[in-house]
């Protein structure tokens, strides 16, 4: 007879379970104490305070599909769905205020929850809890990672979108006669702004069958060599659409800019102030304005 | 393909289609200044609304067509050049510089008939 360790009465079985069929086994236990561990979880969950921007019944019903859909990956390892799953649980659960460390602390707990189980299911025979460990763990910890990682993937797709909109918000295009058009930049221009500052205008002449628009840029500090290049286009493609483009509120640096870096100026129609600017964009469009009183 | 060619009084209306090959716009560049002849018309508007692609050819059709046209005394109005292909044209350099251009028809016409009596 062979030396053994730790032998029990009878011999140990020659073939070791492949992997697949120890998570086979696995998964069928999870799936038998479905609503026990699922319970559990819940409990953990409401105890660690997590979630706390949703409802019992949110909570309840977030962990029964999670749960399922846990398991499910654990058994078919199709990480695919998982994916997709995180990415439609974030969508859904982002706009109501739930953090990160929430998402992945739940997922966690949930790895955790399941592990307890199966040391108490296997606790009789450690080299086979050792083997479903082996099995477990990879895939648990690859769940974990997907979620967390899709869960943040979505936040930033959130965040390109806000800081999108705030970047249209930021310039308007105001009509303030028939046919007249103006648009104030504040701030910052950087080539995307620029370029999305030139679609929002052409759109604008469009749909106001606008002729003249006044660029105001005082509150422009500085502007590079392809930002000015932009605004040269600007005003090109706006006469492409029938309208006259008037820039106003020049800074000394930026005129000194432009001249620079050799900027076609007779193609630009510079006036000094935005006052300036809208005086003469009435007289182009055939406005005369008197003054028939004192102000009161 | 056809262009039609409308006449309304002495101004000429080509609308260009969407697809228009280089032979068709060879084409047009000779049957628009004939038409002009023909009808001694004042000026020619070219309707390019339909186009959501204008390239370095097209452009350069465009221009030629203007100073043919301007050859026999007549004006050229280039008319619904959308907004997109208008960003586009501009990055590509393609200016349409000696070109009077309107954002459609109707503001073609108002420029036309502006333009007519200050010179009558």
């Amino acid at each position: 007879m062979t030396k053994r360790e730790g032998t029990t009465a009878f011999p140990e079985p020659k073939r070791v379970e492949e992997p697949s069929e120890l998570l086979r086994e696995l998964v069928a236990h999870l799936r038998q104490n479905r609503t026990q561990l699922r319970e559990e979880w819940v409990v953990r969950i409401t105890e660690t305070r997590l979630l706390t921007a949703m409802t019992k019944e949110e909570i309840f019903a977030e962990a029964t599909s999670i749960y399922d859909s846990y398991v499910e990956a654990l058994e078919t390892e199709a990480f695919e769905a998982l994916q997709a799953y995180a990415r439609n649980l974030s969508e859904r659960i982002i706009p109501r205020g739930v953090e990160t460390h929430e998402v992945v602390g739940i997922v966690l707990l949930l790895r955790d929850v399941l592990a307890r189980s199966l040391f108490e299911k296997y606790q009789t025979d450690f080299k086979k809890l050792n083997r479903i460990l082996d099995a477990y763990e990879p895939a648990a910890n690859r769940i974990a990672n997907t979620v967390a990682v899709g869960f943040v993937q979505e936040r930033e797709r959130v965040i390109r979108q806000q800081q999108e909109a705030i970047r249209e918000l930021s310039t308007p295009v105001l009509q303030v006669r028939e046919r007249l058009l103006i648009l104030p930049i504040i701030g910052v221009i950087d080539p995307q702004r620029a370029r999305q500052l030139t679609e929002q205008l052409l759109r604008g002449i469009r749909t106001n069958r606008a002729k003249v628009i006044v660029i105001d840029i005082t509150g422009v500090a500085a502007m590079d060599l392809t930002v000015a290049n932009n605004l040269v286009q600007t005003v090109e493609a706006s006469r492409l659409l029938g309208a006259t483009v008037i820039v106003t509120g020049l800074s000394p640096e930026i005129a000194q800019t432009l001249v620079t870096i050799g900027v076609d100026l007779g193609k630009m129609n510079t006036v000094g102030d935005l006052q300036g600017g809208i005086e003469q964009a009435e007289r182009l469009l055939g406005y005369k304005v008197e003054k028939l009183a004192e102000p009161r | 393909m056809e262009v039609p060619i409308l006449k309304q009084g002495a101004v000429l209306i080509a609308t260009f289609q969407a697809a228009l090959s280089d032979a068709d716009l060879n084409q047009l560049r000779m049957g628009l200044v004939q038409q002009v002849v023909k009808f001694r018309s004042r000026a020619v508007i070219v309707d390019v609304t339909a186009m959501d692609v204008m390239d370095s050819f097209a452009s350069r059709t465009l221009r030629e067509i203007t100073h043919m046209i301007r050859l026999r005394g007549a004006e050229t109005v280039i008319v619904g050049i959308q907004p997109e292909v208008a960003f586009a044209m501009v990055q590509l350099g393609l200016t349409l510089e000696g070109v009077a251009t309107a954002l459609d028809l109707e503001e073609g016409l108002a420029y036309l008939n502006e333009k007519f009596k200050s010179t009558n």
